[in-house]
């Protein structure tokens, strides 16, 4: 046997990876610190804002990978998130009793139940949403602009019709109530559990991304779809799969969002689609590792801003995109699209 | 000249507003390397891009196989045994090398997966690929690169490959690794459909050869005829095989 290429082997370059937007989460924090004065405020509010950012992550992680597989532009996203919402609250209206009882395992079963039944709507929904309202306008972002903003739209007043215009309260059930005492600071127990939730859905995104096939699809489409239809893979029903998993996930993030605001208005997925955006955009469109850290800084940055300068918090997330895009025009983890 | 793998009658492509391909009559024998030449923007890319089904054919018919693949979308292509190599190579550059590999070997799930035998051929062919198995494949060289997108290509069986431009930017060394890497490949009597801009590294590689300009192929025979015939290569090309030596 020939070794026809023995001579092209050179040693590669050492690149080191780029762990700088990562370093910007401590160092936010840490500015705050002094700013803020008071270290239990600052525990409290950094848990307050961590909890923010992974409620927005698993909403926006859906919304990245979709724009980074098919150039899909879907503003119509927010209304998984106020589906989910709202079909929490028919679920947990229907389970009172469990969500008033002081066992944690009954109060926890009927929270999964409600996370199930709105990630299986939300998703079922993404479905259709796909078919009638993406398909037709592939590779025409104008149109794809125009038309999932009248999706959100229409959704959102069918939502209307079906459970009225009326903010609907959704209550945390009984053992998610309530604060633990970190030294002198307190954190809110619901706040911790959506930490928790939001780092397992990072954990097994990534864990699908890099160690699955379907996972290795996703990013090598993200990167050049044309050469992943190539190989013979049906990029097409990958990105239904994504695009539904992604509603499933705003429907999940609804419920969160939902509890941690307790109480759900129909505006509720319009109000939040902003955040979504600069979250995806601060992290790099299609970056799913970007994205969890733009919610990260939007998450933290919302809430020391809120407590140290309020009328600053209501653009600091404009601020924080735009300081990021002047430092990396393409987001902090841009994707290397052909 | 054994029998056609691959027909092209009369095929006319339009992107967008422009008529590129205006009316292909190609024939690519089985188990034979077809080199198809012609200056820049005659419409060889368009011709690989067409039979892979990147761009649609606007009248005419591809034959493969006796099958009209002309209609059929990208990846039903593929799964027919067609591999391409596009003059970018396509390389997923944030994977692996071994993510890249993954990806071409459709029913492997993990490197352990792929045949171990056709993978140990492949490193005889290209040993970076082995080397730098891990390494992500953004950080190879322009030539580990082409060895890449090539060694992805063959990494399974396949019954026609399409290589676009395999020397474009590469150092002289390295084109000759390429080459002698072809001709391993061409003793596995793979049928290949080539196109190259380099008269030198086809000459040593074609069995046959097509010329195309305009959008249309313009002379077909054997790579010998052309290679023997400097009136033809002057005509044809704008060249003799004497300037490129």
């Amino acid at each position: 046997m020939n070794s026809p290429a023995t001579t092209a082997i050179e040693p590669l370059p050492t690149v080191k990876p780029d762990r700088l937007p990562l370093m910007l989460l401590p160092v936010l924090a840490l500015v705050a610190l002094p700013l803020i004065g008071s270290a239990s405020t600052w525990v409290t509010l950094t848990f307050a804002g961590l909890a923010m950012g992974m409620i927005i992550f698993i909403i926006a992680s859906g919304l990245t990978l979709v724009f980074g597989l098919m150039d899909v532009l879907n503003f119509g996203h927010g209304v998984f998130i106020t589906l989910g919402a709202f079909m929490a609250t028919s679920v947990l209206g229907l389970m009172t009793g469990w969500t008033t009882s002081t066992s944690l395992l009954l109060n926890l079963v009927a929270v999964l139940a409600a996370m199930l039944v709105a990630m299986s709507v939300a998703g079922g929904v993404g479905a259709v949403f796909e078919r009638v309202i993406i398909r037709p306008v592939y590779g025409q972002p104008l149109k794809q602009i125009l038309i999932t903003m009248g999706g959100m739209i229409v959704g959102e007043e069918l939502i209307k019709v079906v459970w009225g215009p009326e903010a609907r309260p959704l209550l945390l059930p009984t053992a998610f109530q309530g604060s633990i005492l970190m030294g002198e600071a307190a954190v809110e127990k619901y706040r911790l559990i959506s930490v928790v939730l939001g780092l397992i859905v990072f954990a097994i995104m990534t864990w699908v991304l890099t160690h699955t096939k379907v996972g290795l699809l996703i990013r090598a489409g993200v990167h050049d779809r044309e050469m992943v239809e190539s190989l013979g893979y049906r990029i097409r029903r990958l990105f239904i799969g994504v695009f539904v998993v992604g509603s499933a996930l705003a429907g999940l993030g609804g419920v969160m969002w939902g509890l941690y605001q307790q109480s759900v208005i129909p505006q509720l997925g319009s109000q939040v689609n902003v955040l979504l955006f600069i979250v995806i955009i601060i992290g790099g469109m299609g970056s799913v590792t970007g994205c969890f850290i733009g919610a990260m800084l939007v998450g933290l940055l919302a809430n020391y801003t809120g407590f140290l300068a309020p009328k600053v918090a209501l653009f600091s997330n404009i601020l924080l995109m735009v300081i990021v895009l002047l430092w990396r025009p393409e987001g902090l983890y841009p994707v290397g699209k052909k | 000249m054994s029998e056609p793998l691959l027909q092209l009658q009369g095929v006319h492509t339009h992107i967008g507003a422009y008529h590129i391909l205006q009316g292909v009559d190609l024939t690519v024998p089985k188990g034979e390397l077809t080199v198809l030449l012609g200056r820049n923007g005659a419409g060889k890319t368009t011709t690989l891009r067409t039979i892979m089904g990147l761009w649609q054919v606007s009248a005419g018919s591809v034959t493969f196989e006796g099958e009209n693949i002309g209609l059929l979308a990208t990846p039903d292509i593929a799964q027919r045994g067609i591999a391409y190599v596009p003059e970018n190579m396509g390389i997923f550059s944030d994977l692996t090398v071994a993510e890249n590999m993954i990806l071409a070997a459709r029913n492997a799930k993990r490197a352990e997966d792929m045949d171990a035998k056709r993978l140990e051929w492949v490193f005889g062919l290209f040993p970076a690929m082995k080397r730098f198995w891990q390494h992500p494949a953004g950080l190879l060289s322009g030539g580990q690169k082409q060895m890449l997108a090539v060694a992805r290509a063959i990494v399974e069986p396949r019954k026609l490959l399409l290589i676009d431009e395999p020397s474009k930017g590469l150092a002289p060394a390295i084109i000759q690794n390429m080459i002698t890497a072809f001709q391993e490949l061409k003793r596995t009597d793979t049928t290949i459909l080539l196109v190259e801009q380099n008269f030198n590294f086809a000459r040593q590689l074609g069995d046959q050869v097509a010329v195309m300009d305009g959008g249309q192929i313009v002379h077909s025979g054997t790579m010998a005829d052309l290679a023997g015939d400097e009136g033809l290569q002057q005509r044809l090309l704008g060249l003799s095989l004497a300037s490129h030596q």
